[in-house]
């Protein structure tokens, strides 16, 4: 889990130019600047459910970035996750994070949400650079 | 390799007994009382229910791997026997949590997840004692955080207060790994 950043100016990347390239980037513009380095640790509270390259209790996050929630394939998702139309883009993860039953009414990922917009903004920034780390290549 | 360090006692194993021994008691009595034991559960009725149900059966599924996970640790030929003990007593605790989340979902009338088939582990990065500590360590860490982020979810607050007793067992596992692999045991003054 852990990849390496070894240029310190480069954890404060705004988010928008860390997404610019990515497909599903809609909604960027919106976004406060993240630090992936404190995201890498805001995502340890995920690491009961979700890892980046396996499918556990929760889905994978490689490749979330632009994909269509409830979409990994063989995974057993709830009904409210794959009606819920939404594609993961910094906007939509941003809002789901927030509150993720209130989002998704229905949804299986039983958590209050992170209340802290800035460790909303760390949390997908780091999401986004681990799509480019080796545990997210094939 | 530090190990618990408990009040007076010199002796860390000892210590350790005395420790799980306490602890291990303590969740189990309070826990079945607050959860199982409540037929004012199945009073419960309506969208609060089937959210607790939702809720419940997240934290039965992370249970259930956790218990997938702690036995390919104890499988690993990795762990020396001390730290074995402990990680089969772990195991055990979370043995107890998901048998009585799913006893809970049952009395709500939801239908308990199972254990998966297969889990998936990053085995391949499991090379040594060390190794295998904190991988266990950030499940068990996730847990708490998970747990945290349930509590307020519940609409009945006996299953909150259950839940937060679960969270309390999960948090002296994590400090325990951590003090285990030579770090600070409890690293800060609030979870998150």
């Amino acid at each position: 889990m852990h990849w390496p950043l070894t240029h310190p100016q480069a954890l404060l990347l705004p988010l928008v130019v860390a997404l610019a390239s990515l497909p599903g980037a809609a909604g960027a513009a919106t976004a406060i600047p993240g630090d992936a380095k404190a995201g890498e640790a805001i995502y340890a509270r995920c690491a009961a459910c979700h890892s980046l390259a396996q499918d556990r209790t929760g889905p994978r996050h490689c490749g979330v970035i632009g994909r269509r929630a409830g979409s990994v394939p063989g995974f057993a998702y709830s009904d409210a996750m794959k009606r819920s139309k939404l594609v993961w883009n910094v906007k939509t993860l941003d809002r789901f994070l927030q509150n993720p039953m209130r989002v998704i009414p229905g949804t299986a990922m039983g958590y209050a949400g992170i209340t802290d917009k800035q460790e909303r903004a760390d949390l997908i920034a780091y999401l986004s650079h681990a799509n480019q780390s080796a545990a997210c290549r094939p | 390799m530090s190990f618990l360090i408990l009040g007076n006692a010199t002796n860390p194993l000892a210590a350790r007994r005395a420790f799980l021994g306490k602890s291990g008691l303590m969740l189990s009595g309070t826990a079945v009382a607050l959860l199982a034991g409540n037929d004012a559960l199945a009073a419960q009725s309506g969208k609060s229910q089937d959210s607790d149900v939702r809720v419940l059966n997240s934290a039965l599924g992370a249970e259930l791997e956790a218990i997938a996970a702690y036995q390919v640790g104890a499988e690993s030929g990795l762990l020396q026997k001390p730290v074995l003990d402990l990680a089969v007593t772990f195991q055990g605790h979370h043995k107890e949590h998901a048998d009585l989340l799913a006893k809970t979902i049952a009395k709500l009338g939801g239908k308990a997840v199972s254990a998966k088939d297969k889990y998936v582990f990053p085995v391949e990065t499991l090379k040594t004692q060390a190794d295998v500590l904190r991988f266990a360590a950030g499940l068990e860490k996730g847990a708490v955080s998970a747990y945290l982020g349930a509590v307020p979810l519940f609409g009945n607050k006996d299953l909150a207060k259950a839940a937060a007793s679960i969270l309390g067992d999960e948090a002296m596992h994590w400090a325990i790994l951590r003090n285990a692999l030579g770090e600070a045991p409890v690293p800060s003054a609030f979870m998150s």
